[in-house]
C-alpha cells in the first residue's frame, strides 16, 4: 500500500502541465525519437505502443537505448516501462518484479523510488494519464503480497522499517530533485531557460513555477525529515528516553534551521530580485538590438539616400542629417560622461548644434581619449572649437566643416577646417572681437593657444593646442 | 601602375587608354542606393552591374571584372566581407578587381575589418558624387582612400603605446612621416594640399598612404582587432 499511496501523493504534487525535457538535443540523436512525432498526441500514442515492445526495435540496433522513464506509457510514473525498454523485458514482468519486491522488506518501493528520482523522463514526449484500472490491478497486487509478507514474517523487523524509510527519503528527494531539472525549454518558453548555469532559479523565477516550486519544496522535504526522523528512531536502542532524545534533537535542529533561515531570507529575497531584475535588463537590451539593426539597416540608409538627393543646406537634408544624428546618438548610445570620450562627446555635440543653426555638415573625428582631470580646461577648448565652426559656417561659404582632435599625453589639438572661401588674417580689423576674443582669447586665458591659417580662396584652419598639466598624466 | 585586367579594353576599346572609363560594380542590398550612385556616377564612369546579395555579387564579380567594386560593408549573409572574401577565392592573385568599401555607419570594427579583408578603401554614402568618382580612380590605380574618419581609426589603432611589444616593428608601427600624412588627412585635407603643406610630391603622399594600407592589411599587432572590437563608436 505504501507504494501506491506515495505515488499518488507525489503525483499530486507535480504540477499536471510540466513536462520534463531538459535532456540536450545529442540525446535525442542517440535514442532516434523521430523528431516530428513528439507534439502531436496521435503521434505520441502511436510512440507509446512501440515502446510497449521490448527495446531494440524503437531506436538504432546498433545504440543500446538510454535509460528513461517512460511518462507516456505510465501506471505510475514510467519507470517500469523505461526500465522493460532498456532490458528488453515486457514490462509488466517488470511491474510484477517490483510489486513482489515489496514483500522483501519494501525492497520494491525503495528499488522504484530510487529510479524514479534518479531517472530523466525520456525528452520529448508527452505524460499520458495513468491507466486507472492497472493501477488498481497493481495496488490490489501490492496489498496481497504485504498481506502474505506480515502473514509469513514479524514486519517490526528493522530492515523492514529503514527500507521503507529510505523509499520515503528518495521520494522526497525525488520531489524536489525533479523540481531542478524541471523547466522546459519550450513550455516555459524563455523565462525559465534565463538563468544560465542555475536553471533552477528560473523555476523559482517564474510566478507560476515559484508556488509549485515551494509546494514541492515543503512536500519533499517533509518526506526527507518524516523517514530521516523515523531512521533515526529506528536505530537508538530501544528505551524510553530516546524517544524523547530524538525529538529534542529534533526540535534542536528546527531551531537551528529556523535561525539560519531568519538570517539568510532577506539575502535570498535580494538575490533573487536582482536575477530579475538581470533578465529584465538581458531581455530589454536583446529587443534594443533589433531594433537597432532594423534601424540601422533601413532607416540609416534611408536618411543617407536623402542627404545625398537633396541639396546641402535644403530643410530635407537638415531634417535627415540631423536625425540620422538623433539615430545614431541612440544606437550607438555611450554611457554618457565617461572621461575617456569627454572631448569627443562634447564636440560631437558642439558640431550637431552648428548643423542645426547653419546649412553645413561638421565631420567630428577623434583621436585618443581625454585625460580625466581637465574638465574645466577642455570646456574652454570645445568651445573655441564651437566658435571656429560657426565661424566656418557663416563666413566661409561651403557646405562641410572638417573637426580633426587628437590627445595626446602633454596636449590636446583641435583642427577646425574648411575649404571655403578664406580670408587675410592680416587684413582683419583688430577692432573685431569675435575671433579674438572668443577663440585666441579664450585659449591664452586657459594656458593654451590658437593659430589661424587663412588666405583668400584657399580655406581657413582653425588650429587649437592645448598642453596639459604634466603631473596630471593619465597612466597608460 | 600596370592594368592586367584581361577583355575590357577591347571590348569597350575605341575610346584612347587614357580616357579609358572605368568598369564598375556596384554591391548593395539597397536598390535605391544602387539606382542613386549609378545616376550620379553616369558621367564619370561605366556601372556595368550591380548586385543586392553576396552570391550574386560574387557571381557577376567574377564573371564580368571590373575595375572597381563599390561594396556596401553591410548585407545580409555576411556583408561586403563575404563577398570580398569570396571574389578573392575565385580569382588568381594577378586579377586587379580593387574594392572600396562603403557604408552608412564607421563602426572601427566593421571598416577595419574590411580593410584587412582586402579593400583599397572607405569611403561613407553621404560622400558627394564627385569626391566618389575621385576615390573610385585613385582605388583603381592602385592607391589607398582614406576618408578623415578611417584616417582617425588608424591613428587611433596604431597610437604609440609604452607597454607593447612589438612582432614585426617595420609592420606594427608608423613612420613619422606617415602619422603625419594621416593626420592632415584627418584634418580633412586633399592629397595635394597635404603635398603642399608637407613640401613633397603629391606621388609621395600616395605611396605614404598605400604604405599605410599594407600595415593597416599585414600587421597583427594585437591592439588592431581588439581596438576595434572595443571602440564600437560612430
Amino acid at each position: 500500500m505504501g507504494t501506491s499511496g506515495s505515488g499518488t501523493l507525489v503525483a499530486s504534487w507535480k504540477p499536471c502541465d510540466d513536462r520534463r525535457d531538459d535532456q540536450s538535443e545529442d540525446m535525442d540523436a542517440v535514442i532516434g525519437t523521430p523528431a516530428g512525432a513528439r507534439d502531436t498526441p496521435a503521434a505520441a500514442g502511436a510512440a507509446a505502443s512501440d515502446r510497449e515492445r521490448p527495446a531494440g526495435a524503437a531506436g538504432s540496433p546498433s545504440v543500446a537505448p538510454r535509460l528513461y522513464r517512460e511518462p507516456d506509457s505510465r501506471v505510475l510514473a514510467g519507470v517500469a516501462a523505461g526500465l522493460a525498454a532498456h532490458l528488453g523485458l515486457p514490462v509488466t514482468a517488470v511491474r510484477l518484479a517490483f510489486v513482489v519486491l515489496l514483500g522483501v522488506n519494501g525492497l520494491g518501493a525503495l528499488l522504484y523510488a530510487v529510479f524514479w528520482a534518479v531517472l530523466p523522463p525520456r525528452p520529448g514526449v508527452a505524460r499520458a494519464r495513468r491507466d486507472l484500472a492497472k493501477l488498481l490491478l497493481f495496488a490490489v497486487l501490492a496489498v496481497v503480497v504485504l498481506a502474505v509478507r506480515a502473514f509469513v514474517a514479524d514486519l517490526n523487523d528493522a530492515t523492514a522499517v529503514a527500507g521503507w524509510l529510505i523509499a520515503l527519503i528518495a521520494v522526497g528527494a525525488g520531489v524536489i530533485w525533479h523540481q531542478v531539472g524541471d523547466p522546459d525549454p519550450r513550455r516555459r518558453g524563455a523565462s525559465a531557460g534565463e538563468v544560465p548555469g542555475a536553471p533552477w532559479l528560473g523555476a523559482i523565477l517564474t510566478e507560476t513555477g515559484r508556488r509549485a516550486y515551494l509546494l514541492r519544496f515543503i512536500g519533499g522535504g517533509v518526506l526527507i525529515i518524516v523517514g530521516t526522523v523515523g531512521l533515526a528512531a529506528a536505530y537508538t536502542p530501544v528505551g524510553g528516553s530516546s524517544v524523547t532524545a530524538v525529538l529534542n534533537g529534533l526540535l534542536f535542529a528546527l531551531v537551528a534551521l529556523l535561525g539560519v533561515a531568519l538570517v539568510a531570507a532577506p539575502l535570498l529575497w535580494r538575490m533573487i530580485g536582482v536575477l530579475r531584475q538581470e533578465r529584465e535588463a538581458r531581455i530589454r537590451e536583446q529587443e534594443r538590438a533589433e531594433f537597432a539593426a532594423m534601424i540601422h539597416d533601413q532607416v540609416l540608409h534611408t536618411l543617407a539616400l536623402i542627404q545625398r538627393s537633396a541639396p546641402t543646406g535644403s530643410d530635407a537634408y537638415r531634417l535627415a542629417r540631423s536625425q540620422e544624428r538623433t539615430l545614431r546618438g541612440w544606437l550607438y548610445r555611450k554611457p554618457a560622461g565617461t572621461p575617456g570620450q569627454r572631448l569627443e562627446t562634447a564636440l560631437e555635440r558642439a558640431a550637431a548644434e552648428v548643423e542645426d543653426a547653419y546649412p553645413v555638415t561638421v565631420e567630428v573625428v577623434v583621436v585618443g581619449s581625454d585625460p580625466a582631470d581637465n574638465g574645466e580646461r577642455i570646456e574652454a577648448l570645445v568651445a573655441a572649437a564651437r566658435e571656429a565652426m560657426v565661424n566656418a559656417a557663416r563666413h566661409a561659404r561651403v557646405d562641410s566643416v572638417s573637426v580633426y582632435a587628437e590627445v595626446e599625453p602633454d596636449q590636446v589639438s583641435v583642427f577646425v577646417r574648411d575649404r571655403g572661401v578664406g580670408f587675410d588674417p592680416g587684413a582683419v580689423d583688430p577692432g573685431r572681437h569675435g575671433v579674438r576674443g572668443s577663440i585666441i582669447g579664450r585659449m591664452e586665458r586657459h594656458g593654451g593657444r590658437a593659430e589661424i591659417v587663412s588666405s583668400p580662396g584657399e580655406g581657413t584652419e582653425v588650429r587649437l593646442l592645448l598642453p596639459l598639466a604634466a603631473d596630471r598624466k593619465e597612466s597608460p | 601602375m600596370s592594368d592586367p585586367v584581361v577583355g575590357a579594353d577591347t571590348a569597350s576599346g575605341t575610346a584612347p587608354d587614357a580616357a579609358r572609363r572605368l568598369r564598375v560594380f556596384l554591391v548593395d542590398d539597397h536598390a535605391m542606393f544602387r539606382a542613386g550612385v549609378r545616376t550620379e556616377l553616369r558621367d564619370h564612369v561605366d556601372v556595368v552591374g550591380e548586385a543586392g546579395t553576396v552570391p550574386e555579387a560574387v557571381r557577376q564579380i567574377v564573371a564580368l571584372r571590373p575595375d572597381v567594386v563599390l561594396l556596401d560593408v553591410h548585407m545580409p549573409e555576411g556583408g561586403g566581407r563575404a563577398v570580398l572574401e569570396q571574389v578573392r577565392q575565385r580569382l588568381d592573385p594577378g586579377t586587379a578587381v580593387r574594392f572600396l568599401a562603403l557604408s552608412v555607419s564607421d563602426a572601427a570594427e566593421d571598416v577595419i575589418g574590411l580593410i584587412r579583408a582586402g579593400a583599397r578603401g572607405y569611403v561613407t554614402k553621404s560622400i558627394s558624387p564627385g569626391e566618389l568618382a575621385d576615390a573610385i580612380r585613385r582605388v583603381a590605380e592602385g592607391d589607398a582612400v582614406f576618408s578623415p574618419r578611417l584616417a582617425g581609426f588608424v591613428l587611433d589603432a596604431f597610437a604609440a603605446r609604452p607597454h607593447v611589444t612589438l612582432a614585426d616593428p617595420e609592420l606594427d608601427q608608423l613612420t613619422n612621416r606617415e602619422r603625419e600624412v594621416l593626420r592632415l588627412l584627418a584634418r580633412g585635407y586633399a592629397y595635394k594640399e597635404i603635398a603642399r603643406e608637407l613640401y613633397i610630391s603629391i606621388k609621395t603622399v600616395e605611396t605614404h598612404v598605400s604604405n599605410v594600407l599594407r600595415k593597416l592589411q599585414m600587421s597583427n599587432r594585437y591592439e588592431l582587432s581588439r581596438w576595434a572590437a572595443d571602440r564600437r563608436i560612430v
